[in-house]
């Protein structure tokens, strides 16, 4: 095994110190990622900590395969997430795992909290803390990572991770965004950094990755990079991007519209991924070491009111989620609208997804009189309206007004101060994705350790043509969930989750140095997610009394009504596999 | 034998996935970006596109003239050849070639110098590059 792979590096924001382990054994067991970090957020998270206190760490994790193999290209982020209170797990492209390896370091861990806004610069045996007051409360968060490419690491080869005013103001579901347009989006890291009075990291290396089997490691790769550049699978990804699933999710009545309260919004034609290429498309991006290239920017011209001369012109990456929580759940059917507000979104480094969805709440709320423009600083939110939303959105990223220091707490938390909890569409106190497809989804979202779409892709089980009993369900998203485990602790875009296959990984890891075999990697993936769950539940998350927002069971699918008997029966069967295959306390090195 | 060399065809059409940089650090047995002798970077942020960097084979090479020991020898036809066994490793060579396309492999001590395989061009599912030949151009 490469052994910087298992070099942990270490850094105390307090004391403004760091230092190096070796963690051989660990990376050896559990591969890297999700693997890795879940055991050192067991090891660095005391129990009941404070989210936003010091003593929550943020790990950062990449596995055997980063900077060896096609679409290994990701990082997980883990920490004690500020908007769930359990579990904070987050993955995001860019350049960051690749910078992470050539660093020569398997994870990071920073704990502690800086008495002035710092940014780190970490390099192979090196860190600096750097004085970010000059940086902390510029208007766009873009503005940071402009300022600091002039001025530290390697072009090409470094990542800038960097958080926007909404993480300095503390909003639960603020992001970190690296290389400009990738996210650790939800769960709220932008927020713990703004706790620890951290602005940024810079990331760079040079450091070469060593293969047990030249020959082989050749071989195995053309074998990848064929099947990725050539595989039908990631064709939609290449093309029109994650927005191509609009067309078929809204003629299944799958999309969330205005808050799940209707099945259809009134000329939104133009909203979808094929309108976005003809009309806007500019570029597309990718992350390091992927071929695919599923990263859409769009071109958004806008022009000054009393200036004809004048344009602002900007390139705003969308993507299926939030062309739904900006778009579709707002009732905004122009696509120029919708870009503004992800530009001004992206401007405040908040997740996109629970920001629509908080959004979405307040307009119904604001319709049912539980909420008043007396409380929200003048602003009327209805559906449809723009350039209400507009200032909605930077209100909250601001935080100056009490209200939106309670939104900005998630909308879980603001509908037991307002009521309306019926139509607040969190699950596990995470925000909805764009998918209201079916029993599946929701199961999915509930059950899943992140709460996420991404967890066990209920969304796609929901959209095959067997009908299944919850329990038949429960036990796939399980399974799924678990293999999840694997791809995430090496850590590969779900996107190619196709053509790394069992058999392929068992080879990849092989090349790379650790011998594993299939059994042992199935094993290892239940471990990883009941470790997991370890940590949910010793911060007090319980599948007994999830919120099921009762929206969700009366506004149809895109398969029909769900019943909460179904969904209840899902996690109770989900909830016993879990436990089946507990394996005692979690154990930390 | 003909003598070729690197060609950027079309910038625009890079969308900075480094796999030819993947690929020219595999040609030498390793994994990474660290011993790539092609360069993509942006240019000044990614929205505004990339820069790709690579050996022009020039015709009267500057690295080659700078070069005091003749470690980088002019190549027939145009571009350089390497010989590491000689190379005294002052940097004379990364200097002297204002394109940047002569970077320093830290771990190793030497300059990174192309030597116009093509394996980049071969993983470049963009035709952003190709290899071209030049006998009988120049």
């Amino acid at each position: 095994m490469d052994p910087n792979l298992s070099r942990l590096l270490i850094i105390d924001l307090s004391s403004k110190t760091f230092r190096i382990e070796e963690r051989t054994s660990l990376f050896e067991e559990r591969i890297g990622g999700a693997g890795v970090a879940i055991r050192l957020l067991h090891e660095f998270c005391p129990k009941g900590t404070d989210p936003l206190g010091p003593d929550n760490p943020i790990i950062l994790a990449v596995g055997s395969l980063s900077a060896l193999f096609p679409l290994a290209s990701k990082c997980v982020a883990m920490f004690k997430s500020p908007l769930t209170g359990n579990l904070g797990e987050s993955h995001a492209g860019g350049r960051t795992a690749t910078s992470i390896r050539m660093a020569g370091f398997g994870a990071i861990v920073i704990t502690g909290k800086s008495s002035q806004p710092v940014y780190l610069s970490i390099t192979h045996n090196d860190v600096q803390f750097l004085d970010a007051r000059s940086l902390w409360g510029m208007a766009r968060g873009d503005t940071i990572a402009r300022i600091i490419r002039t001025i530290d690491g390697n072009p090409g080869t470094r990542t800038i991770l960097r958080i926007g005013r909404a993480g300095e103001q503390l909003v639960r579901y603020a992001a970190v965004t690296s290389e400009t347009y990738r996210h650790f989006g939800r769960m709220g890291l932008g927020a713990v950094f703004g706790s620890k009075l951290l602005k940024a990291i810079v990331i760079s290396g040079d450091a070469a990755i060593p293969v047990n089997n030249i020959k082989g490691y050749r071989l195995l790769y053309d074998q990848i990079f064929d099947a990725v550049t050539k595989s039908p699978i990631m064709k939609k990804y290449h093309d029109v991007g994650t927005a191509v699933n609009v067309l078929p999710l809204k003629s299944l009545g799958s999309i969330p519209i205005k808050n799940l309260t209707t099945s259809q919004l009134e000329k939104s034609d133009q909203l979808t991924g094929e309108e976005f290429v003809s009309n806007y498309l500019a570029r597309r991006l990718a992350c390091s070491h992927c071929p695919v290239s599923c990263i859409h920017l769009a071109q958004l011209r806008t022009s000054y009111p009393h200036d004809p001369y004048f344009f602002k012109t900007t390139s705003v990456c969308y993507d299926y989620e939030l062309i739904y929580s900006l778009g579709f759940t707002l009732g905004i059917a122009n696509p120029k609208q919708v870009l503004s507000l992800i530009d001004e979104i992206e401007g405040t480094g908040m997740d996109a997804m629970s920001s629509g969805v908080v959004a979405a709440y307040v307009t119904e709320a604001m319709k049912n009189g539980l909420i008043t423009s007396d409380m929200t600083g003048g602003i009327e939110l209805e559906f449809g309206d723009t350039s209400s939303y507009m200032q909605f959105f930077k209100n909250l990223a601001d935080q100056q007004i009490p209200f939106y220091k309670n939104l900005g707490k998630g909308v879980d938390y603001t509908s037991q101060l307002y009521g309306g909890s019926e139509y607040a569409l969190a699950f596990g106190k995470n925000e909805m994705p764009g998918y209201h497809t079916g029993l599946a989804a929701i199961i999915g979202y509930l059950t899943g350790a992140r709460h996420s779409h991404l967890d066990s892709a209920g969304y796609s089980v929901d959209q095959k043509p067997k009908q299944s009993t919850p329990e038949e369900i429960a036990t796939q998203l399980y399974n799924e969930e678990a293999w999840r485990q694997i791809l995430a602790s090496l850590v590969i875009c779900f996107f190619a989750r196709g053509v790394y296959s069992e058999e392929m990984v068992q080879k990849c890891l092989e090349v790379s140095g650790i011998s594993k075999t299939i059994d042992d990697l199935v094993l290892l993936g239940k471990q990883i997610l009941y470790e997991k769950y370890q940590f949910k539940f010793r911060e007090g998350f319980s599948f007994r009394n999830m919120r099921i927002p009762s929206r969700i069971t009366t506004h149809p699918s895109g398969t029909g009504l769900i019943s909460e008997k179904d969904i209840r029966k899902g996690i109770e069967t989900y909830e016993n596999l879990l436990l089946s295959s507990g394996t005692g306390p979690a154990q930390s090195e | 034998m003909s003598t070729r060399r690197l060609a950027v065809i079309d910038a625009n059409r890079c969308v900075g996935c480094q796999c030819c940089m993947f690929a020219c650090n595999r040609r030498l047995g390793v994994g990474g970006l660290s011993r790539s002798a092609i360069h993509i970077s942006s240019v000044g942020g990614i929205s505004r596109g990339f820069s790709v960097k690579v050996c022009r084979a020039c015709e009267d090479p500057p690295c080659a003239d700078v070069c005091p020991t003749q470690a980088m020898k002019r190549r027939d036809g145009g571009g350089v050849k390497f010989h590491q066994d000689i190379c005294t490793k002052c940097g004379s060579c990364m200097n002297a070639c204002i394109l940047g396309a002569i970077t320093w492999d830290n771990e190793n001590n030497v300059p990174i110098v192309c030597i116009y395989c093509g394996i980049c061009a071969r993983y470049c599912p963009y035709q952003v590059i190709e290899l071209e030949d030049i006998s009988g151009e120049m």
